[in-house]
């Protein structure tokens, strides 16, 4: 240890830049395997986007355990909830979605869009109040009353809906690709990006920018520091619940236009992939969640390209493999 | 007392329920011998010690697996495709059971040791990953496993149907195959419990249970934690592949829903908790309770739906669907675990002990 003067500034803690460059390794590692350029710029590109929008569906899950070290095991639900509130906005709309012109389907998509978040926020501060409320601090609890909301809810949406999947066109000018050469990348993915980068980047500019951001940070690290200054945690608490499920409905409401189509059970079946995205990325943190989400989705690609009976068990085994490396995920961030 | 372990019910209530329900699945086959009901009584005999052995993760050691079903399927898989392909003879069986066991145990024991380092929040989540790529690559690897439509197989001459061991002019009630594979499922999972009483009640299982309480003392007590979770880990796995073994011999199939799917986990979970966690007497109970519950009440369901629809009420037809039963048995597993988070047993013991 250097002493330090009193005007010294504070040692900067080491940036930790290997996992921050793992997405651009293995892309890197990946085009001579792949060979054809315009396919790697594709799959790359879908990679990309697919690991964009399951950023946005993971981030709140990875929040919500960050600071109140509580795991969502209904974090499914409300992506599903958000799927099918869009659904409810874009169908009778469908004269506007399938106008062609960017201007009147982003017209329709926006609202689809807040109104899931609306919804799924609100369904958040439901759970939050119903169910979480009772077993702060009991993780066992926690997990059974979550997985027992998750199961409520994908039936009650079977009884609302009926067990039928339904078919959520994308508006027509999202519908196609850009072509430059003879590279393709859709334009849905492409907008599938943006929005992904302007949640990540917004995620971090509150969270390391505002004053809620530092007391969500600083509530992470020690929550009674934060409660004996005299804030009140509790409410911080809810707020970021609430921002975490309108998030997932926002992802859930992109994931159904991507795949086209809205089913309940994408509740669970999205939940096992955020669950994997946010152990990989670390509990918690975000940034490390972020990469978790492009390896994930580049695993998937590339491997669904290269090897396509390994896609079904490619999640796990980049899952193994990073925790093999770093036993607590690519960041850990809380000393839990 | 001995074959109980020194850990009896504790309670005169709860000791009659356990001494009906365990005369009655002794008797069924010649009480109820229709085949719902033979049926009906091998499944609780077969959850009866696969929610005792899941007991033994969630009650005894606090840490919640989504991967049970998963060692239930194994199990069940291993008999299916040993049987499949080798024809109905008893090595085949014997295969299976060479085969899948030691998997299953092999199986958790990295589960165990890959995850149960750290906290029960990862070991959950870990669990439902692997779980779902198994299910996953069970129903796609349909070369080996049959896909969605599982695998269908012969019994070895002994436990076919046809095989009359007494007939029916001796006693008044026929003894065929079917009822020796009762017997064999009722036996077998009878000892399978017994076990799991004996091992709760051992010094590991007092262990076990120091964890589940303070993981931090019981490490500061000189435990290896690690270890005997992940052995606890492993007896669980064992005697879930047992009972899936069990299943497959039973309905003479296996495929994903009836050993792998999501919904047979959350009914063991249901079943754990109804039941008491952290008692194994609750594994019996809440088993055949649940099981009672699941093939008379949702006939019960239907009626009502129709009835609902005859008399125009929105929304409810819905609701009371059949189909709809897992959202209410999602309420209810919400209020027994709110309410009532000792189960059924916990209940019963507490209404008899005045004061300890």
């Amino acid at each position: 240890m250097t002493e330090l003067a009193v005007s010294d500034p504070l040692p900067k803690p080491k940036r930790d830049l290997l996992p921050v460059l793992l997405p651009a390794i293995l892309a890197l590692a990946m085009l001579p395997l792949i060979g054809s350029g315009s396919s790697w710029v594709t799959l790359t590109a879908a990679s990309l986007a697919m690991g964009m929008m399951i950023f946005i569906m993971a981030s709140g899950l990875t929040l919500v355990f960050g600071l109140m070290d509580v795991l969502n095991f209904g974090h499914g639900a409300f992506i599903a909830v958000g799927a099918y509130i869009a659904t409810l906005v874009l169908l009778p709309l469908a004269g506007w979605v399938q106008a062609d012109s960017l201007l009147t389907n982003l017209a329709v998509l926006a609202p689809a869009a807040l109104a899931a978040m609306a919804v799924s926020g609100a369904l958040g501060l439901v759970v939050e109040r119903v169910l979480i409320l009772p077993v702060y601090g009991q993780h066992l609890k926690q997990i059974l009353m979550t997985t027992g909301g998750l199961i409520v809810a994908e039936q009650t949406l079977y009884a609302l809906w009926g067990p039928q999947i339904i078919p959520l066109p994308l508006p027509s000018a999202l519908r196609g690709s850009f072509i430059l050469g003879d590279v393709a990348i859709s334009k849905y993915r492409v907008l599938a990006m943006l929005v992904g980068l302007a949640v990540f980047v917004g995620i971090q500019l509150v969270l390391n920018r505002t004053k809620i951001g530092l007391l969500i940070r600083a509530g992470v690290e020690n929550r009674e520091m934060v409660e004996a200054l005299g804030y009140r945690i509790r409410r911080l608490f809810l707020g970021v619940f609430m921002t975490g499920s309108a998030l997932a409905g926002l992802g859930g409401t992109m994931w159904a236009l991507y795949r086209e189509q809205v089913h309940a059970s994408m509740g669970d079946e999205l939940t096992v992939l955020v669950f994997i995205v946010v152990i990989i990325g670390g509990l918690g943190s975000i940034g490390g969640c972020f990469i978790g989400a492009l390896l994930v989705a580049m695993v998937a690609n590339y491997g669904g390209f290269l090897v396509p009976k390994l896609a079904l068990v490619s999640n796990i085994l980049l899952m193994v493999a990073i925790l093999m490396w770093r036993p607590r995920g690519l960041y850990a961030v809380t000393s839990r | 007392m001995m074959m109980l372990s020194g850990d009896p019910p504790r309670s005169r209530a709860l000791s009659i329920l356990l001494i009906v329900i365990i005369a009655a699945l002794a008797a069924a086959p010649f009480v109820f011998p229709g085949a719902k009901a033979m049926n009906v009584a091998t499944k609780i005999c077969i959850f009866a010690a696969l929610v005792a052995s899941y007991d033994l993760l969630l009650g005894y050691t606090g840490s919640v697996s989504f991967a049970h079903t998963m060692f239930y399927g194994i199990g069940s898989y291993a008999i299916a495709i040993a049987l499949y392909s080798l024809g109905p003879t008893w090595t085949a069986v014997a295969t299976g059971l060479a085969i899948g066991l030691p998997l299953a145990a092999l199986l958790a024991l990295c589960i165990g040791l890959f995850s149960l380092r750290v906290e029960a929040i990862f070991f959950a989540m870990i669990t439902l990953a692997v779980a779902s790529a198994f299910l996953v690559l069970a129903s796609q690897l349909s070369w080996l496993t049959g896909g969605e439509d599982g695998r269908s197989f012969q019994l070895p001459e002994l436990l076919r149907p046809g095989t009359i061991l007494i007939p029916k002019d001796w006693f008044g009630f026929a003894v065929n195959g079917r009822t020796l594979t009762y017997y064999i499922v009722f036996v077998a999972c009878a000892a399978m419990i017994l076990a799991l009483l004996r091992v709760v009640n051992s010094p590991f299982g007092r262990v076990l249970q120091a964890v589940r309480e303070n993981r931090f003392r019981a490490e500061a007590l000189g435990y290896r934690t690690v270890f005997h979770l992940t052995y606890a880990n492993c007896i669980a796995a064992l005697v879930a592949a047992s009972a899936g073994a069990l299943n497959a011999l039973w309905l003479r199939y296996a495929g994903p829903d009836t050993s792998l799917s999501f919904a047979i986990m959350l009914d063991i979970l249901l079943m754990v908790v109804i039941g008491g966690m952290g008692t194994m007497y609750g594994a019996i109970v809440g088993a055949a309770i649940f099981i009672l519950a699941q093939n008379y009440l949702q006939a019960l369901m239907s009626v009502a739906s129709n009835a609902a629809t005859e008399a125009g009420l929105p929304l409810l037809p819905g609701l009371l669907h059949p189909d709809r039963w897992l959202l209410w048995l999602g309420l209810l597993f919400i209020f027994s675990v709110y309410f009532f988070p000792a189960g059924i047993v916990g209940r019963l013991r507490a209404g008899t002990r005045p004061s300890t």
